[in-house]
């Protein structure tokens, strides 16, 4: 009785046409997908994208060459050499982030006691050579002066909870 | 002289007002088949060659066209050039009975179910010449298991067909249409639902469509018999399978939808037979196809062949019976 049932239900191809019914409800479904270059998904204040070192209003740069970022860093991307400027406050001469070995892990942000180094949430960039992707002082003040609105609107939003 | 030359240039004009539509209609269909897969796997499908990707089917031929041909070196060069060719004309030819309303036809001929067969037969050739001539054996397998699924499904297609010429009388494609004339209760659809079934079933097995496409499995075989094309010549395997598919849902169209014939015959304005009916009906077994390849996962190749062999023509060998006695008892087609 059981084996008679099961024949006729495969001979009526009942199962095909529930699978069916199945693909035709998906096609009627609204899609979820994003355009990618003409729309964004929403990005999360505290998005670890590149990252920048950030100014005073005052234009001086806030990095004070604690090399705090320097020493958490788990990947050892960061590379901190320091002197005494003529006004007696300690800057660095160099400071370079390997973007290969970075794992944006965002310790450096939080280790920061002046909020200098900090990740943006920009992510449309790529290197293509190593020597390209050892981003240094002049480069990374330069991204943190293009996107400071950014930065300082995603501190601002994030400042409640820190 | 004159006459003849009239009559040769009147026939051009006609097969290129077959061709090209069909041509565009292929191109069209690969589009759809995108885009309706897409939908049904909740993604949008090519949407980025011009306006929501209309443009997208002719971006794919242009990039085929100017690929390079590559012919691998130890293959058969004279038969691995005229393996897409062997599958795509008798793709072509098929079209040249189909009758599009009960007066556009290119050739009325009196044979035209037994031509259509033929045709599609033949194509088995390109097929099994492509996978020998390639040298290879993923090719090789690739074209023995489709030539095999081929053979196989042609015989229960023809089988269900057997029942359509019975009820009709004829293997005229007009007579058989004429033969249904009437609303949709009037189609052989209805008496012949079992070889309805089975005949769009074959027919989307015996143009290797999915869930029948072993012949391509790409995690077998990669491809199958078309592995080692590229370019224009594969284009050709592409175009003459998509060319099938469309004549499959034509003839079902045309077989057991009663054409041109309006569903609601009788009735005025939508009553009124015509070829857009056919059309309409046509792209409703095009979208089966689609269908089919976006919820059915692909068969193994023995239960291909048990369902082939042991359900399918079982089934219509007691259907043509049956076909049979209703003809005798005179409830379908009359003489």
């Amino acid at each position: 009785m059981k084996a008679l049932r099961q024949y006729l239900e495969s001979l009526l191809l009942l199962e095909l046409f529930k699978g069916m019914a199945v693909t035709m409800r998906h096609m009627r479904q609204p899609k979820f997908t994003l355009s990618y270059p003409e729309e964004a998904a929403p990005k999360s204040p505290r998005y670890r994208g590149l990252h920048a070192l950030r100014r005073y209003p005052n234009g001086e740069e806030r990095c004070i060459a604690c090399k705090l970022c320097e020493a958490v860093c788990p990947a050892l991307a960061i590379t901190i050499d320091s002197t005494q400027r003529e006004d007696g406050t300690r800057r660095t001469t160099r400071y370079e982030i390997d973007m290969f070995k970075c794992i944006y892990c965002g310790f450096c942000e939080e280790s920061c006691p002046v909020d200098s180094i900090v990740e943006t949430d920009f992510t449309e960039y790529h290197f293509e050579t190593h020597e390209e992707s050892i981003v240094g002082k002049e480069k990374l003040l330069a991204i943190g002066d293009r996107f400071e609105d950014q930065i300082a609107a995603a501190r601002a939003k994030d400042a409640p909870y820190r | 002289m004159i006459e003849q030359l009239t009559v040769l240039a009147w026939t051009m004009a006609k097969i290129i007002a077959i061709v090209m539509p069909l041509t565009i209609a292929v191109a069209y269909y690969t589009y759809a088949e995108r885009k309706v897969i897409g939908f049904m796997q909740a993604r949008v499908g090519p949407n980025r060659v011009g306006p929501k990707g209309l443009f997208q089917p002719f971006a794919d031929v242009f990039k085929l066209l100017l690929k390079e041909i590559i012919i691998p070196t130890n293959s058969n060069k004279f038969l691995f050039i005229l393996a897409p060719m062997l599958t795509l004309i008798p793709a072509f030819t098929a079209w040249a009975v189909v009758p599009f309303s009960d007066w556009l036809v290119l050739a009325d001929i009196d044979a035209g179910l037994l031509f259509i067969l033929a045709m599609t037969s033949l194509g088995v050739y390109g097929v099994i010449v492509g996978g020998w001539a390639s040298n290879s054996k993923y090719a090789f397998l690739g074209a023995m298991r489709s030539a095999a699924q081929i053979i196989s499904y042609e015989i229960a297609m023809g089988f269900a067909l057997v029942g359509v010429i019975i009820l009709s009388g004829s293997l005229n494609l007009s007579e058989i249409v004429n033969a249904q004339s009437g609303n949709v209760f009037n189609w052989f659809w209805l008496p012949l639902f079992p070889l309805f079934v089975i005949y769009f079933i074959s027919g989307v097995a015996e143009t290797n469509r999915a869930p029948f496409d072993v012949a391509e499995g790409e995690s077998e075989i990669v491809a199958g018999f078309h592995v080692d094309y590229s370019g224009a010549a594969f284009s050709l395997f592409f175009l003459a399978e998509y060319a099938n598919m469309i004549l499959i849902s034509a003839l079902a169209a045309l077989l057991f939808m009663g054409g041109w014939m309006s569903p609601v015959a009788g009735i005025p304005v939508v009553g009124e037979p015509g070829p857009h009916w056919f059309l309409l009906k046509t792209f409703g077994f095009m979208f089966l196809f689609l269908w089919f390849r976006a919820t059915f996962p692909r068969y193994r190749y023995d239960q291909i062949m048990r369902l082939g062999w042991k359900v399918f023509i079982p089934i219509t060998i007691v259907w043509i019976l049956v076909a049979g006695l209703m003809r005798v008892n005179g409830m379908y087609g009359a003489s």
